[in-house]
């Protein structure tokens, strides 16, 4: 087997060393009826050819995103990766290392979290952020438990613009461990309902911008709102590119930001892994869920960074932690942060905007034959049409992915006829000619 | 004629100072300073080109972000340049033995890495039609195939994005169960004191309150404390089996029966499951749910922290409290249903957005094929093997923590053996940076004083098992020789000394901020 080193003849003087008489004797603590001599009922070994010939067959038998035109968003997003980005994270310095438990010979990951943290407060316009969470869901479960730390009350108020499998996530976390969940109707422009529904026991309210019918809101009002009766405001992103064009969650008033980073430097890989970005304003910090990495000296006065904070953490504080996290999206982040520091303020100012540009493209192609019923967007707009997954089924004759019907995640809205639709720099003006004739023609009907 | 002594010189030039040597630019060698990106001073430099947009954003109005962000850009060779001078501030697997103790740092194999970029599974994304995705839906119904036949459980819920995820979703499914038969006054969890932390922190994170286990002298729960403390206000225990002291839970199925007879659940920490892949069934031993760490059993990477996959096998009592989504073999293939309604009413939620890792079963799954029944349960054996040579040989200087029988896949060693020495854990496995080898894990379990548990795994040669030990044994001979100063200081080749990482934690610099004063720009007042 050609992972493993060890050969026949080794094996044979190391039991030796050991005093053990077979290797049966090394597992002579487990229950005799637990035992399995026989091999079990699946295949043996393969050769690596073998092994590709599959995998490449089952890979095969999947519609990639890129092989036509494709307009699926709705939290996972498309985008161009620069191919140094996949070229650097697959250094085995990178790929093959664990968690910086030993900050003297891991300061190669620890700096790139730093640069990540810094990255990802001032996309979101806030002190501090942590060295990522799982994804852009569960961060977003975990800054509303914190919510529960920091203000000490139970309930959360969940917008019904926040993504649904977003909301059905903190729900299930957050409800397990107590919280009382209120998950407003699903409606289009949703940001509003929000401030009504704040009262004296809100420890936070959750809102999505651009949320998940693509809609752009200015948020400073529900902050307002929150702030004035003790609630945290927490912002949610999904589109992270999004941050090179829109009002930043801070300057807006947030408290906490989460967002799902995919975007920047990640495949879509089938939904993960991703990478959850999780910042808060400082006064928070010790609240906080995950890793963070800070600066310090080593003995000789050289500047180091190391993992700190870790009095917040499972393996320290065990049932006490603020977060049952430990292992989080590393890889990821590095991608993530190689991906930024390519693009630069500059380049991620040029790349969101000609996001919305292709979306404002794609506006204008459907405009007058297609009701669009996002009123501001930045790359995603929700559209009327009628049964919209059977006209995304209809559509893959012409081997278009039109987008993402509302129904598939939330089929309890009675929302049947929206469809939800993103472009990005990776659609062209030919995809969205395909499009606009496909939709005309079908809807038509 | 004879060669000119003038000009190149062909032999080494004899320093008679054997002072260290400070490279006038900083760094050593191929091991270069590196600034932060921040200070690289790329305020207006970008790597990557676009074509200008077509449209404006005037519609947006004020929505628009007029602050500057403030982030730093490079061109590509600089990028390149920034992050292979990191990288080459890290340990890896690929460099040498890497014996973290509960993290399994095994060899990664590339093959994975290539199929998990093929465009069919990396260029899909999660909410395209069913019907073009009937490829990445196999893998993961195949992949479930695989996991269940290994654990013996005839259930799976794969969505869990890390080993401390999985937990979550055992919980919450034992949890789903009692509320379901009427047995919410259940909130007491019991967990061994050597558990990792992620079990009390799980069970405090959904709601219930958590009571430790004692241990027997030779490192097994101690069953008569079980008993004792199991009663009907138990939700569940938390047990990790081969248990963090490296050690096979002898009485494994009295406790999983005691434990029901109580009516609770059996949650297993599945952390150590390469121990006994291929030879042992979780699902024989009486567990109810068991999450598997894709990259530690089945050799995903660890990249840095992550990403992880914590799929949670479930007992017949368990499966219908699930999560969304999960596959259904329907009349046009394979389908995810993906909301709790109608028949599937139980599940108790949802884990997270999308479903699961899927980058992470593709390698996870190619490792199980290039393995296989036999090469799993090799893996198993050599893991063990490597583990109790390492125990045996050690043991010459060092006190293992339980010396009698064998262990698993971990050696575990206390510090009774520096007694005196004047040097501790710590200064011992920073001593090994000097070797060139990662640390042992430290200080863990909690019940062994100054632990140092050792994990090779199966992908490491008798060669690199002879070095590791050779080294170790030649620091402990010298910690007891008194040389405490190598010890104290250590490490002293890495590319930073010890850190102070109390002052990182009381005075926590989190993100990079300009300098007040000096010649740092100060790019965020620039415009």
């Amino acid at each position: 087997m050609r992972y493993l080193p060890l050969t026949p003849d080794d094996r044979t003087k190391m039991l030796g060393v050991v005093g053990a008489a077979d290797i049966d004797a090394l597992f002579s603590d487990v229950p005799v009826s637990a035992r399995r001599s026989e091999l079990f009922a699946l295949p043996l070994h393969t050769g690596e050819l073998d092994v590709e010939r599959e995998l490449s067959q089952l890979a095969a038998m999947n519609r990639p995103a890129g092989a036509g035109p494709f307009f699926c968003g709705a939290g996972a997003y498309r985008h161009h990766v620069p191919a140094s980005v996949d070229h650097i994270i697959q250094r085995s310095e990178f790929l093959t290392s664990y968690t910086p438990y030993q900050p003297e010979i891991a300061q190669g990951t620890l700096q790139v979290l730093f640069e990540f943290q810094t990255q990802v407060a001032r996309l979101t316009g806030l002190d501090v952020a942590n060295a990522s969470m799982y994804d852009g869901s569960t961060a977003c479960a975990e800054a509303v438990m914190m919510s529960q730390r920091v203000t000490r009350r139970e309930k959360a108020i969940l917008s019904g613009g926040l993504h649904p499998h977003y909301a059905a996530t903190t729900q299930t976390i957050a409800h397990a461990e107590g919280m009382e969940i209120v998950r407003l109707a699903a409606a289009i422009d949703a940001e509003a309902a929000v401030i009504e529904a704040i009262d004296a026991g809100t420890a936070c309210v959750v809102v999505q911008t651009p949320n998940v019918f693509g809609v752009v809101t200015d948020v400073t009002k529900i902050a307002h709102a929150a702030h004035a009766a003790g609630a945290l405001l927490i912002v949610v992103t999904t589109e992270a590119i999004s941050f090179g064009l829109l009002k930043s969650p801070g300057e807006m008033g947030a408290d906490i930001a989460v967002a799902e980073g995919q975007s920047i430097g990640n495949a879509l890989n089938y939904g993960g892994p991703y990478v959850g970005l999780f910042a808060c304003r400082e006064n928070l910090v010790r609240q906080m869920p995950g890793r963070l990495c800070g600066e310090t000296i080593d003995a000789e006065g050289r500047r180091g960074f190391v993992l700190t904070l870790s009095t917040r953490e499972q393996h320290i504080r065990r049932e006490k932690a603020t977060s049952n996290i430990c292992t989080n999206s590393g890889l990821c982040a590095l991608a993530f942060t190689i991906h930024l520091s390519l693009l630069g303020e500059v380049g991620l100012r040029q790349l969101a905007a000609l996001n919305h540009s292709r979306a404002r493209e794609l506006e204008g192609a459907l405009r007058g034959s297609v009701e669009i019923l996002t009123p501001r967007y930045f790359n995603e707009i929700a559209l009327r049409a009628p049964d919209a997954s059977r006209v995304v089924e209809d559509l893959l004759a012409d081997n278009i992915i039109a987008g993402v019907p509302y129904a598939r995640l939330d089929p309890h809205a009675g929302m049947d006829d929206v469809l939800l639709v993103a472009a990005t720099e990776t659609t062209t003006s030919q995809d969205i000619a395909a499009l606009a004739a496909a939709l005309k023609g079908r809807l038509r009907r | 004629m004879s060669m000119s002594s003038v000009g190149r010189p062909t032999k080494p030039m004899v320093s008679a100072s054997t002072e260290e040597h400070k490279a006038l630019a900083g760094g050593r060698g191929l091991l270069q300073d590196e600034p932060l990106i921040f200070e690289l001073g790329g305020w207006d430099k970008t790597g990557v080109d676009f074509d200008a947009p077509a449209h404006d954003a005037s519609d947006l109005g004020d929505l628009v972000r007029s602050e500057k962000i403030g982030l730093a850009g490079l061109s590509e060779p600089e990028t390149l340049r920034h992050y292979v001078r990191l990288s080459q501030k890290n340990h890896a697997i690929d460099l040498a033995l890497y014996p973290l103790g509960s993290c399994t740092m095994k060899h990664n194999p590339r093959l994975n890495e290539k199929v998990a970029r093929l465009a069919g599974f990396a260029d899909l994304h999660p909410l395209q039609p069913q019907s073009t995705t009937q490829g990445a839906l196999e893998l993961m119904d195949r992949l479930a195939h695989w996991l269940k036949t290994l654990t013996g459980m005839p259930a799976v819920a794969l969505t869990p994005k890390a080993g401390a995820h999985g937990e979550l979703c055992g919980l919450l499914a034992i949890k789903a169960a009692h509320e379901a038969a009427g047995q919410s006054n259940r909130r007491r969890v019991l967990t061994p004191t050597s558990a990792h932390g992620t079990n009390p922190a799980t069970a405090a994170f959904v709601g219930y309150s958590v009571q430790e286990i004692a241990q027997t002298e030779d490192g097994r729960v101690d069953l008569a404390d079980l008993a004792a403390k199991l009663g009907p206000d138990v939700a569940a225990i938390m047990v990790t089996n081969p248990n963090t002291c490296g050690l096979f839970e002898r009485d494994i199925i009295e406790i999983a029966r005691l434990t029901h007879e109580a009516g609770a659940y059996f949650y297993c920490d599945g952390a150590n499951f390469n121990a006994i892949v291929g030879r042992v069934r979780p699902g024989d031993l009486g567990v109810d749910a068991m999450h598997i760490n894709l990259h530690k059993t089945f050799s995903t990477p660890h990249g840095g922290g992550g990403p992880g996959a914590g799929p949670v096998v479930l007992s017949s009592a368990l499966a219908r409290f699930a999560p969304a989504p999960w596959i259904v073999h329907g009349a046009d293939g394979l389908k995810l249903v993906e909301e709790a309604v109608e028949a599937a009413a139980e599940a108790f939620g949802r884990m997270s957005a999308f479903h699961g890792q899927m980058g992470m079963f593709v390698r996870a799954y190619a490792y199980m094929r290039s393995h296989g029944c036999d090469g799993l349960r090799q893996v198993a054996e050599d893991a063990v093997l490597n583990a109790n040579y390492i125990k045996a040989v050690l043991s010459a200087e060092m006190t293992p923590a339980f010396a009698h029988g064998p262990c698993m896949h971990e050696a575990l060693f206390d510090d009774a053996w520096l007694e005196g020495t004047g040097v501790t854990t710590l200064d011992f496995a920073k001593a090994m940076i000097d070797e060139g080898f990662h640390p042992m894990t430290m200080y863990f379990p909690l019940v062994v004083h100054g632990a140092m548990l050792i994990e090779p795994t199966e992908t490491e040669s008798k060669r690199e098992l002879d070095r590791f030990c050779d080294a170790l044994l030649a620091l402990a001979k010298a910690a007891k020789a008194g040389d405490v100063e190598r010890f104290k200081n250590a490490p002293h080749l890495a590319p930073l000394r010890r850190l102070d990482e109390t002052l990182a934690a009381r005075k926590p610099k989190l993100t990079w901020r300009p300098e007040p004063t000096g010649v740092a720009p100060a790019p965020l007042a620039a415009e």
